[in-house]
């Protein structure tokens, strides 16, 4: 089987389509800290992305500079063709188009998890209340906590809480979803029931980058991995080749650490 | 012994003192209400994206803030009143009652605008970003998520702003408000020293019975309403 290498030669089994997000030449600090460096990536229409890599690599800030939760110093990102907006409304409708799951869940504390659902299609899609809410209780339903829906945050387990924030971004109809260590929060025994739905997302032909510590849903779920090391794309590859044949030692490295137990 | 209590009696038939109470209530719901709106706009300014509005905002609570009550009072009369001759109704009294207000909403909004901010410091960030990627723009953010959440939060402080600012609102007396409490019981005594002790005492035990529910009741909002996380 092909390295995925290039951007160009997409030679994955799955078809892609367009290129949906890219980033050029991209480059933050943090005060002396060059957590992105020079990144270059580009996903395509329903490919699935999974970026792996240690601690404080810059992969949780990759996948925020995505949606402009955290601002980048140089290069340049674009969704479906259009370049992120600065601030302001044409930035609130692009991250209307971005979905984004967070390690912390991040529901909305004081509303329902009915309400949490609805009020992205309500405010920002001006979607009617009742059709918000049949939407909502079918997106609910997907995840598997419909029978929570009247329910508080504070009142749900941690696994119910992030479907519940899956199904939150889904309403929006998103064109690609960010998962930024979506289960690094969770008891182990919730992990499943989140990848479960995650799996069934990415074999409907969403469009998703995922920073995770899972490599059970890379090997999965992926269409390739994106592996980063000090704020490098240090490698990337199809999950099988990344697994059983990684090139680089950082690599290597890591995932002797991680795959040995 | 009954000689002195009728007259202590005559004292309190005199001054209505209820009258004078119900004032000082009705400067507090006024100045209580335009405060909280003024003080939420500030806040909104003071955690806007935008620099400039931060800037006002910023600057206003700390001018006003550290601006003493009975000098902003004394200047609403004085400059606006007499020198610019502005007025808020026709009739003078009821023109000095409004400018009373004015003043004390001015003042009590630089505090309300930060115990509304202590309140935003109890919402995690991950509240704003997640209302930032649903697509909701600043103000809706702030309206629909941070502030409902802030609000609950706040409470307690705004409990204590409440409270200071019933109290406060004997200062009115600076603006010329003559009836309500402060300046109606400073009448009584000057009049009737042998009663000092005894009107001083009325008044005293009537702001108590104003003041204690006021934060009871916020201290039990305050844990009913909390946000659980």
């Amino acid at each position: 089987m092909d390295t995925v290498t290039t951007d160009d030669a997409p030679t994955s089994p799955r078809d892609l389509g367009d290129a949906l997000v890219e980033l050029k030449g991209v480059n933050k600090h943090f005060g002396a800290l060059h957590v992105l460096q020079n990144i270059e990536l580009t996903v395509h229409q329903g490919e699935v992305v999974v970026v792996i890599g240690p601690s404080g690599s810059g992969k949780s800030t990759l996948c925020r500079a995505i949606n402009r939760l955290e601002t980048i110093d140089d290069g340049e990102i674009t969704v479906d063709g259009t370049p992120l907006p600065e601030e302001g409304r044409a930035l609130a409708h692009l991250r209307a188009d971005v979905g984004m799951v967070f390690q912390s869940f991040n529901l909305f504390a004081h509303k329902t998890v009915l309400d949490n659902v609805t009020l992205g299609p309500r405010k920002v899609r001006r979607v009617p209340k009742a059709q918000a809410e049949s939407e909502a209780m079918a997106l609910l339903e997907r995840v598997g906590v419909d029978s929570q829906a009247h329910k508080m945050p504070a009142q749900l387990s941690g696994g119910q809480q992030q479907r519940v924030a899956i199904a939150r971004a889904l309403a929006m109809r998103p064109k690609v979803m960010l998962f930024d260590e979506p289960t690094s929060a969770l008891d182990p025994e919730m992990v499943n029931e989140v990848l479960d739905v995650m799996v069934s997302l990415a074999r409907e032909g969403m469009t998703m980058i995922v920073v995770t510590h899972e490599m059970g849903f890379a090997r999965k779920a992926a269409d390739r991995v994106v592996f980063m090391a000090d704020g490098q794309i240090v490698e990337e590859a199809e999950p099988d080749e990344f697994f059983t044949n990684p090139q680089s030692t950082r690599a290597r490295d890591f995932l002797s650490k991680i795959l040995s137990h | 012994m009954g000689d002195y209590l009728s007259g202590l009696w005559t004292v309190f038939e005199t001054y209505n003192v209820l009258d004078a109470f119900w004032v000082n209530i009705q400067l507090t719901f006024w100045a209580g209400l335009f405060a909280l709106a003024l003080g939420t706009v500030l806040a909104i300014m003071r955690i806007s994206p935008i620099a400039s509005l931060r800037f006002v905002g910023t600057a206003y609570v700390n001018i006003i803030r550290n601006t003493p009550l009975t000098i902003i009072m004394t200047f609403m009369i004085l400059a606006l009143v007499f020198q610019l001759a502005l007025e808020l109704s026709s009739d003078l009294t009821t023109s000095f009652f409004r400018f009373a207000i004015v003043g004390l909403a001015i003042y009590h909004a630089s505090f309300v605008c930060e115990a509304i901010r202590s309140g935003v410091n109890t919402v995690p960030l991950g509240q704003a970003e997640a209302a930032r990627a649903i697509g909701l723009p600043f103000l809706d953010s702030a309206r629909l998520v941070i502030l409902p959440q802030a609000f609950r939060g706040a409470i307690a402080p705004l409990g204590s702003v409440l409270i200071a600012l019933m109290k406060n609102s004997t200062v009115a007396a600076a603006a010329s408000v003559t009836t309500e409490t402060s300046s109606v019981m400073k009448v009584a005594i000057e009049f009737n020293p042998n009663y000092l002790l005894e009107i001083f005492g009325v008044f005293a035990i009537g702001w108590l019975i104003l003041v204690i529910p006021v934060g009871l009741l916020t201290t039990w909002l305050s844990e009913r309403l909390a946000v659980k996380r």
